[in-house]
C-alpha cells in the first residue's frame, strides 16, 4: 500500500447524498479477479450514456457531459467531495480500487458508510468527514472558482482552503499511522500471533464445538 | 450485577487483546467466502507467501455469478465462469471446504451458513459481503468486510477493530396479519434512515421481534446494513436452540449440553445500557413498499409518493426530485397505482423456505398478470429448493406463471443473466433499490414475499393484509 502524507489536489464535486458502492462501480465489473483496471468504469452509469461491459475499451463510449467527472475543469482531480453517507451499500472494495485507479486519493463528505470508510484505509485512500456546513461551503467555492484545489495534511489532520483557512478533521490514530507509513496491516497483526494461539487454546476448553471441523 | 449488552458479551469473548493504539484484536470463528470478493484476497496470500491460519473456519460457496437456469453446461459468460473457477481452484489449493455450483448444498452464502449450522450462536462471523449481518439472527456477531480484510482474516484469523456503539431497536406489540419481518425491517429503516445505524451495532428486541421465527429474524438482521449498521443481532432463546439442533456443523451430542449452557447467556443483561434506543409499535406497521432509490424512501402500501414541493430542505428536495425522475413516478401518485413489469422473489433477505411458503400461500390458484413480463422465484439454496419441491411449492409457482429457478443471488444484484431492462418496474424481495442495482435503468420496489406474490397477480401493488382478509371472507361465503 502507498503511504499518504500530504496532497495538493484538484477537487471534483459529486453533489449527492447516499452515493452507494453500486453507483461507484456497477456489478458487471466485479467479475474481475484483479485489483486494478477499474478506473475507466468508476461511476460508469452516471459517466456514460450506454451500458458498460467488462473488458471494454471505454475511450470511444458516449459520455454524459453533465456529469462532473466528464467536465474538463475537473480533469485530473485527486480529491472527491460529496454529501452525506458516502459509500453506502455493498462491501465491495472494488469501489475503492476504482477511485484509486482513477486517481482519487482523498474523499471528503459529511459522513461515510462504515465498510467503505474502512476499505479506504487498506488502499492508501484517505476519507475524512467535515461538517455539513463546511462541505457545503467547499461545494459553493468549487462552483465559483475553476481550478479549485485543496491541500490535505494527514499528520496535521487539516485541510487548507485556497483562502489559506484550514479545517480540521478527526482520524483514529492506528489508521493514521498505517496510512502515513503505508504499513502492511497483516504483518502488524501477525505480531500478535502468540496471543492469538493462547486465545485459541483457552477457547478450545470453553467452547470446543467452535473447533470441530 | 452485570450490565453488558449482547454485543458487549460477543465482543468481550472474542477480544484477543487491545493494541497500543486502543483498537482490539478480534478473533473470528467463522469465515464465509464467495467468488466475487475473494480472488484478490487469495492472490494477496500467494504474493506474500502466506497460508490460511485455520482452514476449518472457512466455508465457501459461489452465489453471485451462478446461472439460475440449467447448469448442466456450466457458466456461459467467460468472465463469470473464470471467477467461479478461481474460487474452486483457490479452495482446492488452500484446502478449504466449498459447496460447489453442482453441490445440492450450494446457495446464497447467507442462507447456507445458518442452514448448515456453520454459523452458530456466540460466534464471530465475517464474509466479504455486507449482508453478513444476517447471521446475527442466531445471537452471533456477524458483519461484512472488504477484500483486504478477507485476506487479513484468512492470514491471521483476526481483525483489528474499534468497537461500535450499542443501539437497541425495540419493536413492541404484535405484527398484524400480512405484515412480515421484511416490513418490520423497512419500517425501521424508514424511521431511522439509511445512515441511522452508522457507527452502531444494533440489537433487535421487543415482543414483536421475539415472536419472529429464526428465519424472520434473519430477514430483519439482513437489512441492518441498509440502516447503516454493520452488525444486527437478536438474543438467543429456545427458538434459536431448536433451529440449530441437528444441523450438519452444529455441536455434536457430546458437546450439545455444554454449548446450550454457554448460549443461555447470549442476551443483554437487565441493567444493560444502550447508547441509543429506538422504540417502535409493531401493531402500527403496515406492509411496506419502497418508492425511491434508497431503502429509506419507503411508505406503507396505502401511501402516496412524496411531492418534492412539500419538502423544505433543499438537499432532501433534490434527492426526492432525482429519485422520482429515475423511478418514473409523479409526486402524489398512489403506491397501488405503480404498474409492474417484473417480480423477483429471492435474495439473501427473502429466499428461505418460510419466505417461499408465504408467497405461495397467497397465490391460491390465480395467475400472474398478463402485463407482468417475468416473475421469478429463486430459492436461497439447493436444500431450500429441495424442501420447497417436497412441499409442492414449485408447482404452485409454476402453475401460476412464475419461473422456478436454481439457487443464487440472481436478480438482487443482476451479476448473472437475471436483470431488469431500462425503465422496468420490479416488485422485489431483495434489499437494495439503488439506481441500476437490478439492471441499468431498472426500477426496484422492495417488498415482502407475500406482497411480491400478490403484486405479481394484480400487476400492481395491493395491500396483502386486505387481500388476505378478502380471501377469508370469500372462503366463508363459498
Amino acid at each position: 500500500m502507498d503511504a499518504f502524507t500530504t496532497l495538493d489536489g484538484l477537487v471534483v464535486p459529486i453533489d449527492r447524498a447516499n452515493v452507494d458502492t453500486d453507483a461507484i462501480i456497477p456489478k458487471q465489473f466485479l467479475k474481475s479477479v484483479k485489483r486494478s483496471g477499474f478506473g475507466p468504469n468508476l461511476f460508469d452509469e452516471w459517466r456514460y450514456t450506454d451500458v458498460g461491459q467488462p473488458d471494454q475499451d471505454c475511450s470511444g463510449r458516449p459520455v454524459n457531459a453533465d456529469f462532473t467527472l466528464n467536465q474538463p475543469r475537473f480533469s485530473g482531480a485527486q480529491i472527491l467531495i460529496a454529501r452525506d453517507n458516502f459509500g453506502c451499500g455493498s462491501s465491495r472494495e472494488h469501489a475503492v480500487w476504482a477511485l484509486l485507479d482513477y486517481g482519487i486519493r482523498v474523499v471528503i463528505a459529511p459522513s461515510f458508510a462504515d465498510i467503505f470508510y474502512n476499505n479506504c484505509f487498506k488502499n492508501g485512500v484517505l476519507p475524512f468527514a467535515l461538517s455539513a456546513d463546511e462541505v457545503d461551503r467547499i461545494f459553493k467555492e468549487i462552483d465559483a472558482n475553476e481550478g479549485y484545489r485543496l491541500q490535505v495534511d494527514l499528520a496535521a489532520q487539516h485541510v487548507t482552503l485556497p483562502s489559506g483557512e484550514t479545517m480540521t478533521f478527526e482520524i483514529d490514530n492506528f489508521r493514521k499511522e498505517c496510512l502515513l507509513q503505508g504499513l502492511d496491516e497483516i504483518a502488524l497483526s501477525l505480531q500478535h500471533a502468540d496471543a492469538v494461539r493462547e486465545y485459541e487454546a483457552k477457547r478450545k476448553q470453553e467452547a470446543p464445538w467452535l473447533f470441530a471441523s | 450485577m452485570s450490565n453488558n449488552t449482547l454485543y458487549d458479551k460477543l465482543w468481550n469473548s472474542h477480544q484477543v487483546r487491545e493494541t497500543d493504539e486502543g483498537a482490539s484484536v478480534l478473533y473470528i470463528d467463522r469465515h464465509l467466502v464467495h467468488e466475487v470478493t475473494s480472488p484478490q484476497a487469495f492472490e494477496g496470500l500467494r504474493i506474500a507467501d502466506r497460508k490460511p491460519w485455520r482452514v476449518d473456519s472457512v466455508l465457501a460457496t459461489p452465489d453471485h455469478n451462478v446461472p439460475t437456469t440449467d447448469r448442466s453446461k456450466g457458466i456461459e459468460e467467460t468472465v463469470a465462469r473464470i471467477q467461479v473457477e478461481t474460487l474452486d481452484n483457490n479452495c482446492e489449493e488452500f484446502g478449504l471446504t466449498e459447496f460447489k455450483m453442482d453441490d445440492p448444498r450450494q446457495g446464497i452464502v447467507h442462507v447456507v451458513g445458518p442452514e448448515s449450522g456453520a454459523t452458530l450462536p456466540g460466534m464471530t462471523v465475517v464474509c466479504g459481503d455486507s449482508h453478513t449481518s444476517t447471521h446475527g439472527a442466531l445471537g452471533a456477531l456477524a458483519f461484512g468486510i472488504g477484500t483486504s480484510e478477507v485476506e487479513h482474516v484468512l492470514a491471521t484469523q483476526c481483525l483489528i477493530q474499534k468497537k461500535s456503539k450499542n443501539m437497541l431497536v425495540q419493536v413492541d406489540g404484535q405484527l398484524r396479519d400480512g405484515v412480515s419481518a421484511k416490513d418490520m425491517a423497512l419500517a425501521i429503516i424508514g424511521e431511522i434512515g439509511t445512515a441511522g445505524g452508522t457507527g452502531y451495532a444494533i440489537e433487535f428486541g421487543g415482543e414483536a421481534v421475539r415472536a419472529l421465527s429464526i428465519e424472520g429474524r434473519m430477514t430483519l438482521c439482513n437489512m441492518t446494513i441498509e440502516a447503516g449498521a454493520r452488525a444486527g443481532m437478536v438474543a438467543v432463546d429456545e427458538k434459536t436452540i431448536e433451529y440449530v439442533r441437528g444441523r450438519t456443523y452444529a455441536p455434536k451430542p457430546d458437546q450439545w449440553e455444554q454449548a446450550k449452557a454457554a448460549w443461555a447467556d447470549l442476551h443483554s443483561d437487565d441493567g444493560a445500557e444502550f447508547d441509543r434506543t429506538v422504540i417502535i409499535d409493531g401493531a402500527t406497521i403496515e406492509p411496506q413498499v419502497t418508492w425511491g432509490t434508497s431503502p429509506e424512501m419507503v411508505l406503507p402500501v396505502g401511501g402516496s409518493v412524496p411531492r418534492p414541493e412539500d419538502e423544505a430542505d433543499s438537499v432532501k428536495r433534490g434527492n426526492i426530485e432525482r429519485a422520482l425522475a429515475y423511478m418514473g413516478l409523479e409526486g402524489g401518485q398512489a403506491i397501488t397505482d405503480i404498474k409492474l413489469d417484473k417480480v423477483f422473489i429471492g435474495s439473501c433477505t427473502n429466499s428461505r423456505i418460510e419466505d417461499l411458503r408465504d408467497a405461495a400461500a397467497v397465490i391460491n390458484g390465480r395467475q400472474v398478470a398478463e402485463t407482468v413480463n417475468q416473475a421469478l422465484v429463486v430459492p436461497g439454496s439447493g436444500l431450500v429448493k429441495r424442501q420447497a419441491e417436497a412441499e409442492g411449492l414449485d408447482k404452485i409457482f409454476i402453475e401460476a406463471g412464475f419461473e422456478w429457478r436454481e439457487p443464487g443471488c440472481s436478480m438482487c444484484l443482476a451479476m448473472n443473466a437475471d436483470r431488469l431492462g431500462d425503465g422496468e418496474h420490479c416488485a422485489s424481495t431483495s434489499n437494495r433499490n439503488f439506481e441500476g442495482r437490478q439492471g441499468q435503468g431498472g426500477r426496484t420496489h422492495l417488498v415482502s414475499p407475500a406482497m411480491a406474490a400478490v403484486a405479481a397477480i394484480a400487476g400492481h401493488f395491493v395491500d396483502v393484509a386486505q387481500y388476505i382478509k378478502a380471501e377469508k371472507t370469500e372462503g366463508k361465503e363459498a
